[in-house]
């Protein structure tokens, strides 16, 4: 086998390898647990409708923006676990400004668009003002941050909320029909629809990649990352990078609870999802912080997310199941990973190794 | 060994300094449950499990291995204390969380120490494995039974406490008799004789040890080479890999009893979701205290003790440290105009302007403000204080056998 098959062989059996292998050990789980290991699978590996298909895709795209924004921060060795917190308090903002309909149409949609960047931005902004002027750690600034914004925006949404008559929950005013994002009809049938908002999250991710890719600041982000000291003797300002790199990773926060709030909920309530800024973290690590493999991670996980829901029907058992699935996926995928690049560095050595001894003449 | 014996009295003192400017502001703000014995008791409630996760934290990163999934271990510590705690009484319980919290630390050394995985990776990974085991298992095992369900397990079997009754009720009577400073350190002395839990004495002991077998013995030597510099430590004999394991193990274990100690001690029940975040704090406290043991104590009590004001009757008794904050930002901003800083200065007057004026303007700070005191308090901390932390030199690094060369 030539290095070059060796290694599109070895790329391709890594990942299958970390399925597999996570598909094990949740069914060892399971089989400890006595639950039916076969029903499990056969639910969760089942021909997903096409009303599924578009929650899987809208979940994925949500999946993806909350990823794509931690991939910033770890591209530039920053860890921003705040996108919790940024991804609400911006959503919060967004829901506040698109509710109250100062513009008309589609003009609303890019006036909440640009608040909830700004939102996100500016409370990532923090943490990284507090590192750069202050030395405060990224790590511990954001996780306060992430339960300071559910205070605040708990506190805020008292203010603001209209409750509705007979309900217990309270939320802010309704998006107007005339700035809503309409759905992309996926077949026929009722919920078919994906989110009109999976158009920005490509486009977020097309922007992801040039900017780090082909952009000077990208370079500069990239290089602080890989060495800050190498960073600042070619003359880039470390402090500066470290306050954009945070403005850029909660920027794209900001974006993480719009397709939600365009597509589906129009409005931000007690109810509004959580925890996807967690969920991020997983995903960006999972991808790799590649913009496509953060997308095939996002899509993953949502359908890990989607296939599960049916089991306490089906099977009795608990959805949460998966969520230990997807956990040991991000273990294994990274060992896996770890295995096939020193088995793939030896085979390159004994490649080298054996035409250096074919050169030698006898 | 002179400067060591110095620290221990400097704490000490700061303590008394400490009681002594709150039984100050009690009287200048009116705010009375500051050193109420029932807050310090709750303080100390609430500080334990923090502190203790923080210790988990202090044993991994001081060989090396950064670990994220203090709050995963911490769930699993739950559910272990949970489930023992309900069929075989309270100290199973604490055996159980010390077990399954090691079972989280054990998946983490397997794949940073084993695999050399990258340590955030692991560590996220254990965060989601641990929720979803959980609350699957929990699902599984506490549904049906009495009192039980889905989320949350029957009530617990107790560890127990103990009460020095004739010191306790001297002390309630001298604390409610009100005379300054006094009161406030009879309420503190009540808060440690009345209602003591064994799980309390316990993390202290813990507290203790660790710091004697980290900084007092060969092997706590050897487990903290491995974090400075691996390379130097496997040359010079020690069996790196070994070491850096076994901290992960006690630090998953340590991690697994402060869960269990939320719902043993805190609660007397398992919830899901009961960590809410402490394993995190618990990280961030031990950063806050320079990796060292009275460091990560002084930081876990500072949170504990905010959070308890905050939960406590929290609108008068936080609206006093808004005035703490104003007169702090004072002598900053004095502190800062001496060094000629102006400009940082004149923003902390300003700051302290608009601190106090909120004070004399509201009665009381709304509720989803109170919640939030710890969160703000480690945050002003941090940023104010000088930023002389130092991690372990190799903290976060993966090392493989061998490197040495």
């Amino acid at each position: 086998m030539s290095p070059r098959t060796a290694r599109l062989v070895l790329g391709v059996a890594a990942p299958l390898l970390a399925l597999v292998a996570a598909f094990a050990i949740t069914s060892l789980v399971l089989l400890l647990a006595g639950d039916p290991v076969g029903l499990v699978w056969s639910t969760i590996l089942s021909v997903p409708e096409p009303r599924n298909i578009a929650n899987i895709i809208n979940s994925a795209t949500v999946l993806y923006l909350s990823g794509l924004a931690v991939a910033v921060g770890f591209r530039m060795n920053l860890f921003n676990i705040g996108v919790d917190g940024q991804y609400r308090i911006a959503a919060f903002a967004a829901a506040v400004v698109a509710g109250e309909g100062w513009l008309p149409g589609a003009l609303n949609v890019v006036l909440t668009v640009a608040a909830a960047v700004l939102v996100g931005a500016a409370w990532a902004g923090i943490a990284g003002v507090l590192r750069a002027t202050r030395g405060v750690s990224e790590v511990i600034s954001t996780i306060m941050l992430n339960f300071i914004s559910t205070s605040l925006v708990a506190y805020f949404l008292r203010r603001v909320a209209v409750r509705e008559e007979g309900s217990n929950i309270v939320a802010t005013r309704e998006i107007p029909e005339s700035s809503r994002i309409p759905g992309i009809p996926l077949g026929s049938g009722p919920g078919s629809e994906v989110y009109g908002f999976v158009v920005v999250a490509v486009l977020a991710g097309i922007g992801y990649w040039f900017l780090l890719n082909r952009t000077r600041f990208g370079f500069d982000l990239r290089a602080t990352g890989q060495s800050s000291a190498a960073a600042v003797a070619s003359g880039i300002n470390v402090k500066r990078m470290t306050v954009a790199a945070m403005l850029v990773s909660g920027g794209v926060a900001g974006l993480v609870g719009l397709p939600i709030l365009f597509g589906d909920a129009y409005s931000y309530g007690s109810t509004f999802q959580s925890g996807l800024g967690f969920a991020g973290i997983a995903i960006a690590l999972l991808g790799r912080n590649h913009p496509v493999g953060i997308a095939l991670g996002a899509l993953l996980f949502a359908f890990l997310g989607e296939q599960s829901n049916p089991l306490q029907i089906l099977a009795d058992v608990s959805p949460d199941i998966v969520a230990i699935t997807q956990g040991v996926i991000v273990l294994t995928v990274v060992i896996s990973y770890e295995v096939v690049r020193r088995y793939r560095l030896r085979l390159e050595q004994q490649h080298v190794a054996q035409q250096l001894a074919e050169q030698v003449p006898a | 060994m002179k400067p060591r014996r110095l620290a221990w009295w400097w704490l000490l003192i700061g303590l008394a300094a400490v009681i002594f400017a709150l039984s100050l502001i009690e009287v200048v703000t009116g705010a009375d449950d500051l050193a109420s014995s029932g807050t310090l008791r709750a303080a100390m409630v609430a500080t334990v499990p923090i502190a203790l996760a923080g210790l988990g934290g202090l044993w991994s990163e001081r060989a090396g291995v950064v670990n994220i999934g203090l709050e995963g271990m911490m769930m699993l510590g739950t559910y272990g204390a949970g489930l023992l705690g309900y069929h075989y009484g309270g100290w199973a319980g604490v055996a159980g969380a010390i077990v399954l919290g090691m079972l989280g630390g054990l998946i983490h050394a397997v794949a940073t120490v084993v695999f050399g995985v990258d340590h955030i990776i692991s560590g996220v990974a254990v965060n989601i494995i641990a929720l979803g085991a959980t609350q699957y298992l929990a699902g599984l095992t506490f549904s049906g039974l009495p009192g039980g369900g889905q989320t949350q397990s029957p009530r617990l079997g107790s560890v127990g406490s103990i009460t020095i009754d004739p010191l306790s009720g001297g002390l309630g009577s001298l604390e409610h008799r009100d005379i300054f400073f006094v009161s406030e350190v009879a309420a503190l002395l009540r808060a440690l004789v009345t209602n003591m839990s064994w799980l309390v004495i316990l993390a202290v002991l813990l507290f203790v040890v660790t710091y004697f077998a980290l900084w007092r013995t060969t092997f706590g030597l050897r487990l903290r080479s491995c974090g400075e510099s691996p390379a130097s430590a496997e040359s010079l004999g020690v069996d790196v890999l070994r070491y850096k394991f076994v901290a992960v193990l006690v630090s998953g274990g340590l991690a697994g009893l402060a869960g269990g100690f939320l719902a043993l001690v805190a609660s007397s029940t398992y919830r899901d979701g009961q960590t809410g975040g402490r394993g995190y704090i618990g990280l961030a406290a031990m950063i806050f205290g320079n990796w060292r043991p009275t460091g990560l104590l002084a930081g876990s009590a500072l949170f504990g003790y905010t959070e308890t004001l905050g939960l406590r009757q929290g609108g008068t008794s936080v609206r006093a440290l808004l005035l703490v904050l104003a007169v702090l930002l004072v002598v900053l901003a004095v502190w800062l105009w001496r060094r000629s800083r102006y400009a940082g200065g004149g923003i902390a007057v300003v700051v302290a302007i608009l601190v106090g004026g909120l004070y004399f303007t509201i009665d009381a700070v709304p509720g989803d403000f109170t919640r939030m005191t710890p969160y703000v308090a480690t945050l002003l901390v941090l940023a104010l204080a000088s930023q002389r932390l130092r991690m372990p030199a190799a903290d976060g690094q993966i090392y493989r056998r061998g490197s040495v060369g």
